[in-house]
């Protein structure tokens, strides 16, 4: 069985002082990262409920086991920082503030959805919000944020990019040519290997001789290891970590440990050939970020039994809205199949060559 | 009108538009401190800085994405591609990010880029330098491909590239860029894509092509005249968009049609086109269309065998005559 990680926070806390003070997040912030990491929870589990009864199609990839790291690294960000993730992004999207209906009505395959239907649970985009998708090609998005850390330092501005992959994606060609790139130009990139431990299902430990941490080295480039089941020491390093950053100290690599307590999809096997049962059920009970977070605030007196079945009824409600909302949006028409396709409509010659006479560009 | 090389005429274009807007940028491989394996960006370093005219290292996937990543914070990034025979690394970033970005985004990310650079073959540079890379990239909705064919076009064209709002590859030439013509000196002279233009007129056959093969098709009805045959040729400068108006216009005037393309045959642009030719014109035909492509091979070395795979002025004669059954 793979070694785990098995002290608890609950002990952490009683020996090691107040972990609030410690990580510089005050009770009231960290309920709300409580809050958020519910929400995710159970915006994941809907999700879920709704696959099983074909509401969602194709791919789906949950984020259950995995808020901590959500949460704590994309909350500590600004409005005006890019964050760009790959096609486990749910509640990276929600994390970055794009509407919880939104992303479930995308999931659905609506036209409400926040890429019209168009994208699915893969391919979540909001500019508003600086969510800049929700990619399917593992490590396709490295070198997107890397020209997205290209423009910030082009235009002189002062926010940042966070790039999320999985670490199946550091044995891909474009993560080492993106992370070279951005060391070299010193971009406002960083970019954060959710490491769950298994590229689908193989075990990373299988795939490479040296450690995650040290995927950026041959760049230059400072790697930090943190835990994202910890979701006050990962918010507290993203919040210095971009602080870092923001200054013009170049890009940074992290390893975000976590683990993920579903399938690699919804279509696949929660456990079996490539891990254990027994692994699977050890960490979704000692190593639930929620779970560690609830302790501590029990612990410190800021929540109490009530305190959080009150905040788990409020997402529960937000949750049930989003779904309501998907369901009782319209599909898209046909009349949004041939829209989108090309931003720029040349007056003159065919743009569309299907032969079908239904694009509005012949 | 100003005399210029097909070289130069790109080196204005993108001088005139990054004068223009500051969003444009240079990066692709020697294109700052060498001046530009082909010298297209000769100048542009010194007069634009390293901010603008960038030179990257060999990762093709890796900076083509990156100017994905950047058009779609806004940028207008112009990639080069030392040859697109390179840019096979870089397709992914092409065809699954540039291309449908816009598409899975429903409208919030057009993607304004320019990937450019040589495509097809030169001389003896054997299988992995001389594809003719066009269909790869016409095949994919989202992605407006270009191949201009004399200095002015290029001029025009990659400015027109430059200011479209969606991924244009670029197609240039190897053998193209020593090329001289007259190029006007306008510097809003812009050509619209999807505009083919007539290089040449007649009345018996159409030879429809794009990109370098123009100059074949040009030396084909050259030959042809002497035989009292006159060709319109019709140059397509954009495969998409495409000219259908303009093919169809040409081969209901002449009846026949050859297509000349450097490319493979299977799947190719003359494939394409003849089978919109026959759904739309079919009663106007009076042979079938011919094809005039590289032959069904990978680029051999030895000059012997390399003059065989090529199109060449000789085959497309060939054809035309048998279009015409003579």
């Amino acid at each position: 069985m793979a070694q785990t990680r098995t002290r608890t926070r609950g002990q952490e806390a009683a020996s090691a002082g107040d972990p609030f003070e410690r990580h510089g997040v005050t009770p009231e912030r960290a309920l709300e990262l409580l809050r958020e990491m519910l929400l995710f929870r159970r915006f994941e589990e809907k999700a879920e409920e709704a696959y099983a009864i074909g509401k969602i199609g194709g791919f789906c990839h949950l984020h259950i086991g995995q808020e901590g790291a959500a949460v704590g690294s994309i909350l500590p960000l600004r409005q005006d920082d890019y964050v760009i993730s790959a096609y486990r992004e749910h509640t990276q999207a929600l994390a970055k503030g794009v509407k919880p209906d939104a992303v479930m009505a995308e999931l659905y395959g609506r036209a409400t959805g926040a890429s019209g239907g168009k994208g699915g649970s893969m391919h979540i985009f909001d500019k508003s919000a600086r969510f800049m998708g929700g990619h399917g090609i593992v490590g396709g998005q490295v070198p997107l944020a890397t020209g997205i850390a290209w423009k910030i330092k082009y235009r002189g501005e002062d926010s940042v990019v966070v790039c999320f992959m999985g670490d199946a994606a550091v044995n891909q060609g474009g993560f080492h040519e993106a992370l070279n790139m951005a060391a070299i130009w010193e971009l406002p990139a960083i970019y954060v290997v959710e490491n769950n431990e298994y590229g689908m299902g193989t075990a990373f430990r299988r795939v490479s001789l040296t450690d995650m941490v040290q995927k950026a080295s041959p760049y230059g480039i400072p790697a930090t290891s943190v835990d994202g089941q910890d979701v006050l020491a990962t918010y507290a390093h993203f919040r210095d970590l971009a602080a870092t950053v923001r200054e013009g100290g170049g890009p940074r690599f992290v390893d975000l440990r976590t683990y993920r307590f579903r399938g690699h999809s919804m279509s696949d096997p929660v456990s079996g050939t490539y891990r254990a049962k027994e692994e699977v059920e050890h960490r979704t009970k000692d190593d639930d970020p929620i779970v560690h977070l609830r302790d501590k605030l029990m612990a410190g007196d800021h929540l109490d039994q009530a305190g959080l079945e009150a905040v788990d009824a409020e997402v529960r409600s937000v949750v049930n809205a989003a779904a309501d909302f998907a369901d009782q949006s319209p599909a898209p028409g046909p009349e949004a199949l041939y829209r989108h396709v090309w931003a720029h409509l040349n007056p003159n010659g065919r743009l569309c060559l299907d032969g079908r006479g239904e694009s509005p560009w012949r | 009108m100003a005399m210029m090389t097909y070289r130069d005429a790109l080196n204005a274009a993108l001088r005139e538009e990054m004068e223009r807007d500051p969003d444009v940028f240079l990066m692709g491989e020697e294109v700052a401190e060498y001046d530009g394996a082909y010298k297209v960006s000769k100048g542009l370093l010194d007069a634009f800085g390293d901010k603008r005219v960038v030179d990257s290292p060999i990762s093709e996937l890796g900076f083509a994405g990156l100017g994905v990543g950047a058009a779609m914070a806004g940028l207008r990034p112009v990639i080069e591609f030392m040859t697109f025979n390179f840019a096979f690394l870089a397709i992914d970033q092409v065809i699954n990010s540039a291309s449908k970005m816009m598409y899975m985004s429903d409208g919030q990310f057009p993607i304004p880029i320019v990937f450019r650079g040589p495509t097809g073959a030169a001389l003896q540079l054997s299988a992995q330098h001389s594809v003719s890379c066009e269909t790869y990239y016409v095949h994919s909705p989202g992605c407006k491909v270009v191949t201009p064919a004399t200095p002015a076009d290029a001029k025009g064209l990659l400015k027109a590239a430059i200011r479209d709002d969606d991924p244009v590859a670029f197609m240039e030439g190897e053998l193209l860029y020593n090329f001289r013509g007259e190029v006007p000196e306008d510097d809003d002279y812009v050509i619209p894509l999807g505009v083919a233009d007539l290089k040449r007129e007649g009345s018996d056959v159409s030879i429809v092509t794009h990109g370098k093969m123009v100059h074949i098709a040009m030396q084909a009805a050259a030959k042809l005249e002497k035989d009292g045959i006159q060709a319109d040729v019709l140059d397509l400068r954009s495969i998409r968009p495409l000219d259908v108006d303009a093919i169809l216009a040409s081969v209901r005037k002449t009846n026949r049609m050859v297509y000349v393309e450097e490319g493979w045959s299977f799947v190719g642009v003359g494939a394409q086109v003849a089978h919109i030719v026959q759904e739309e014109a079919f009663d106007h035909l009076d042979a079938p269309v011919l094809r005039v492509t590289q032959a069904d091979v990978p680029m051999p070395y030895a000059k012997s065998l390399e003059a065989l795979a090529k199109p060449t002025a000789e085959r497309v004669v060939d054809a035309c005559n048998k279009v015409l059954y003579r």
